[in-house]
């Protein structure tokens, strides 16, 4: 070493950070050492080259930015000598990622190196290859790596194979050069090399249908008997593991064997005797064994059945359920959940276990078996699990409550076999967790609930008790609030007792007692509150004797710093003050909310214009017939986006009533609105503040106090849940219809309000390749500008069929992106049909950046896997 | 073209379904934590940036570093599992995808841990300090592309010995060279 040199060496660079006390410290000395090899960087300082690039990677591990030493990697591996190299390539891959423009220019050493005479330069450049090639590297330098293949030594060829596949990965049209290479590799000895060469074997059988065939055809039997060599070897210390001749070489020969006798019948019979073998003789005390006999369970279930070995899997997977090892109890899991397709009997058999593992400590396991306990769940056994998640619910950690809910939640909703069940089961839950349900859960609750005719007063019931006790979980106290609005009557009368209740004793004031409670604790929450005062106003009209009561409860929040509040007290207070006469019509009870629509609308599949076909004609007590579904839809959070039913018979204030968007579809019948100004109901049901108003008011009534005029959408859709029932009822009594406008003129119809939908974007095609086509259609609400709702419409122009058709889309980080379920994932062929898929992005940075995405379209062609990948820019500019 | 925000600009894709299954075993990579969270070597075989480098390591020293003793070494991680153990003060961890066999890749650790071991003769969080870059020399004769390439633990030691004595030997030469030119010139 040069005694001259004034820079510390690398060691005593690491004592120095290392003897740093603070952060500050250390970046001090950090940024000194930086500071100097920068120095050294650009002096092109010869002779210590090697060493700053070791500092410069300590650095690199700390996370500090070291970008300026990655020409020094490439110095060092131009340079001659071994050393050099060594360090210059181990920079090389800890510096640099194939994403690096820099990258390409090593692409020449590599082919030099690859060249070399030395095999440990060889082995030098191969690694680094291997493991941060880009895809044109890897074209360049296929052909070296492919000649590597027959090396004398078999350390080059075994990285040659590993290389070879990072190739392929990075390259699939290069995989048919590899495939004869590869069958005469597998007659190997050398444990390396036959290591290698059988990942490499598994990943062109992945990549073509045609290696596959032809390494099933020629290179079965001879793997099969590889197998069978290791399972018997004699004892060989160099490859023992416990006991257990090179359990990766067998692991990767079951891994190759279940590729080749996946749907094939004939290779899956070659392997049967040796997968029985290895399944019954494997040690299975230590880590090693198991880790064969999880891989044989895994073969054995992939691989054309023979009904005994799939019991001897089975089994195993049993064995391994009971071990008290965790990390065995948790392949197990893993394994089961696979299994069931195969033999859902079977592993019904574990269940008990299973739902033990629920329960347990670890949260790997936990998490493993409540997706399998999911599976199991059938409508035989749906009642006794469904007590066991419940009450363990109880007591679970709180961080597991979240997941714990929603899967109950959805076993209640999928396999219910009655609605007293359904109801019972989601009561306990929301008192448990009612804090993490999601509020589609609520609300399917709350349909449920108008649907069970006879329960509702069993329900107000149980919810009146609920409340008591579990008054602090939102969700429970919502169902409770409405239940109490809508049914108060048969909480206070006991009516409709069923044989299992105990009896008791509420009055009218008890109830509004509840609800008066229930606005107070819930003081952030603009949902509660505003579900209190409607339920309030109802109850007025139900126990008349305690409205002046509720008068003043209502009152209170006239003063309310939240319009929406606000306004709503101020309504009802007139409504309650001066409009006796009008108020019991106003609040009567719901109409029973029709559940199909509900569940169809919840999943989202229903196209958007099949409201017009849907009204579902309902008989009121007046006998004034009308449509009810575009109240419902707005009830049921499903967005005002709907044109309105045109072939309504009753005139549309009811729609009026019931959002701008519908309003104008409406006064515009015919014509499909591009444009949508209904916002997602449930966004605005949470969002507390006013949309922008975008219309002047022209009125003057005590109503329309509010900036939030006529057209605005956040108040319609947030009165949604209640003003429904107040304008089913206003719409029958067609009579007083004036004196019910200038009540509620707030709402009132005025057809020559502009509907603002913002600016209109044209479709664009953002992706096209030789065969497939994506075009997007914008929309955008208006309030909410830096949201673009996206329609995503592919067509496939080839003649053949898409399969498992998968688009994935990923966007910078000032974007946030969320991706609807497509309309389906098969795309017949020569454009006669199309998928369509829903896209909704936010741009944090609306205005200043536009939007941009890249996407990835996998699918199957003729059942091979095909992937398109492409970046969209051309987005229109402003959205 | 748009101007894309850095290096990090497509973090991870969104999928909503996966439905090829991967049948091979693939770390994604692989890294050293100590008790106190700090990195003793990382190596990456599938593209990150550096900003998603240094949130994996956040994320995952939060996860593994809390977690108990007793508990199984797995934890799944955005899609994906990690697979960790301790040895001493030192957290090995690599990431694998969902269908992998867990199990392996544990022994696979243990292969590395033991060759290191044999290499430093009992090797300690030191000796991964202050020669981390021969941590990393043996991990690249163990591991390719994310896939295993040597079940030897004689076969590795055998390579990273002749590597190192290369590398002795250029140094000798150089500095009897040196030496020579000293002679010379005094």
């Amino acid at each position: 070493m040069n005694p001259f040199s004034s820079e510390t060496r690398l060691r005593d660079m690491i004592r120095a950070i290392r003897a740093c006390k603070t952060a500050a410290e250390e970046r001090a000395v950090v940024r000194k050492e930086c500071a100097s090899i920068r120095a050294a960087v650009s002096d092109n300082d010869n002779d210590y080259r090697h060493r700053n690039l070791a500092k410069l990677m300590f650095i690199h591990m700390l996370g500090y930015p070291t970008h300026f030493g990655q020409m020094e990697c490439l110095k060092l591996i131009a340079a001659p000598g071994f050393p050099e190299k060594r360090i210059g390539y181990l920079g090389l891959m800890l510096l640099l990622d194939e994403r690096q423009e820099v990258l390409m220019l090593v692409t020449n050493s590599l082919k030099q190196d690859l060249n070399h005479t030395n095999q440990y330069i060889v082995g030098l450049a191969l690694c680094a290859l291997g493991n941060i090639s880009s895809a044109e590297m890897a074209r360049d330098l296929a052909p070296e790596v492919e000649r590597l293949l027959q090396f004398r030594d078999p350390n080059v060829r075994k990285k040659a194979a590993l290389c070879s596949i990072r190739i392929i990965k990075k390259v699939p049209d290069l995989a048919e050069n590899f495939v004869n290479p590869v069958a005469s590799l597998l007659k190997e000895k050398h444990h390396g090399v036959l290591l290698t060469v059988i990942q490499l074997c598994a990943e062109l059988c992945t990549v073509s249908e045609e290696a596959l065939e032809y390494f099933r055809k020629k290179c079965t039997e001879g793997l099969v008997k590889v197998l069978k060599d290791a399972v018997n070897s004699p004892y060989a210390p160099e490859y023992d593991i416990s006991g257990i001749a090179d359990p990766f070489l067998q692991i990767r020969l079951l891994r190759i064997l279940r590729i080749l006798g996946h749907g094939d019948a004939d290779a899956s019979d070659l392997m049967n005797d040796i997968l029985a073998q290895v399944a019954t003789k494997t040690e299975s005390n230590k880590n090693a064994g198991n880790a064969i006999l999880y891989e044989c369970v895994e073969t054995i279930m992939s691989i054309e059945d023979s009904g005994g070995l799939r019991v001897l899997a089975i089994n195993i997977l049993g064995r391994f359920l009971s071990n008290r090892d965790n990390n065995i109890r948790y392949v197990a899991l893993n394994m089961l959940m696979k299994a069931i397709s195969v033999d859902g009997q079977a592993v019904q058999r574990h269940r008990a276990t299973i739902l033990e593992c629920v329960k347990d400590s670890d949260a790997s396991i936990r998490k493993r078996a409540l997706e399998l306990v999911y599976l199991l769940v059938n409508e035989t056994n749906v009642k006794p699990l469904t007590k066991e998640l419940v009450d363990y619910l109880e007591v679970s950690d709180q961080d597991f409550k979240g997941d714990l809910t929603a899967k109950i939640c959805s076993i209640v909703e999928k396999l219910s076999p009655e609605k007293i069940w359904y109801i019972d089961q989601m009561l306990k839950v929301l008192c448990e967790a009612g804090n993490y349900v999601k509020d589609e859960v609520w609300h399917g609750l709350i349909v449920v609930i108008t649907n069970a005719t006879n329960l509702h007063g069993y329900t107000v019931r149980s919810l009146y008790r609920a409340i008591q006790t579990s008054g602090d979980q939102e969700a429970v106290v919502r169902v409770a609030v409405w239940c109490i609005g809508e049914y108060g009557d048969l909480l206070v009368n006991n009516v409709g007792m069923l044989d299992l209740e105990e009896p008791i004793t509420v009055t009218e004031n008890d109830a509004v007692d509840v609800i008066e409670a229930a606005i107070k604790r819930h003081t952030s929450d603009l949902t509660t509150r505003a579900m209190c005062l409607t339920a309030l106003l109802k109850l007025s009209s139900r126990f008349p004797s305690c409205s002046q009561r509720i008068k003043e409860i209502v009152n209170q929040s006239k003063g309310s710093l939240l319009l929406e509040l606000q306004q709503r007290s101020i309504e009802f207070d007139s409504i309650i003050e001066k409009h006796q006469n009008l108020r019991s019509a106003l609040v009567e009870r719901m109409p029973v909310l029709d559940e199909a629509t509900y569940s169809v609308r919840r999943a989202g599949s229903l196209p958007a214009d099949t409201s017009t076909s849907q009204g579902n004609p309902l008989q009121i007590p007046n006998g004034v017939p009308k449509t009810i579904d575009a109240p419902l839809l707005d009830l049921l959070d499903l967005g005002a986006d709907e044109p309105a039913p045109q072939n309504s018979s009753a005139p549309n204030f009811l729609q009026d009533l019931l959002g701008g968007d519908i309003l104008s579809s409406a006064s515009q019948p015919g014509t499909t609105q591009p444009q949508k100004s209904g916002t997602d109901v449930l966004l605005d049901l949470l969002s507390t503040g006013p949309s922008p108003a975008q219309n002047g008011s022209s009125t003057t009534d005590i109503l329309s106090l509010g900036p939030d005029n006529n057209n605005s959408n956040s108040k319609t859709s947030l009165n949604a849940l209640d003003s429904l029932s107040l304008s089913t009822v206003t719409q029958a009594q067609s009579v007083p219809a004036s004196s019910v406008i200038d009540l509620l003129d707030g709402f009132g119809p005025n057809p020559t309000v502009p509907k603002d939908n913002g600016p209109a974007y044209p479709p664009i095609t953002a992706f096209e390749s030789g065969s497939l086509s994506l075009v997007f259609n914008f929309s955008k609400q208006p309030g909410s500008p830096q949201i673009t709702e996206i329609e995503a419409k592919f067509t496939n122009k080839s003649s053949g069929i898409y399969t498992d058709f998968i688009f994935q889309a990923a966007v910078p980080k000032f974007l946030q992106l969320h991706l609807e379920p497509a309309s389906s994932n098969t795309l017949p062929g020569s454009g006669s049909g199309s998928i369509t898929q829903k896209l909704r992005v936010t741009n944090n940075q609306h205005g200043k950046k536009s939007l941009v995405m890249r996407i990835r379209i996998s699918y199957k062609l003729n059942n091979k896997d095909m992937l398109e990948e492409g970046q969209i820019s051309n987005f229109p500019r402003d959205l | 073209m748009v101007e894309l925000d850095d290096e990090t600009a497509f973090p991870f894709f969104i999928t909503l379904v996966t439905t090829s299954i991967n049948l091979l075993l693939q770390i994604h990579f692989v890294l050293l934590i100590s008790r106190q969270g700090k990195v003793r070597l990382t190596k990456w075989y599938s593209p990150y940036s550096q900003k998603e480098r240094s949130k994996v390591i956040r994320e995952l020293s939060g996860m593994i570093l809390t977690r108990g003793p007793k508990l199984c070494n797995f934890v799944e991680w955005r899609g994906f599992k990690v697979v960790y153990k301790r040895y001493a003060s030192l957290y090995f961890c690599m990431c694998i995808n969902q269908d992998d066999n867990e199990l392996e890749v544990l022994e696979i650790i243990h292969h590395y841990v033991e060759i290191l071991d044999r290499y430093f003769g009992s090797v300690c969080e030191l000796d991964l300090i202050f020669n981390f870059h021969k941590a990393y020399y043996i991990l690249d004769e163990v591991l390719i592309a994310g896939e295993l390439q040597e079940s030897s633990k004689k076969t590795v030691a055998r390579l990273v010995a002749a590597q190192d004595s290369l590398v002795e030997a250029a140094k000798e030469e150089a500095a009897s060279i040196s030496n020579i030119i000293a002679q010379a010139t005094k």
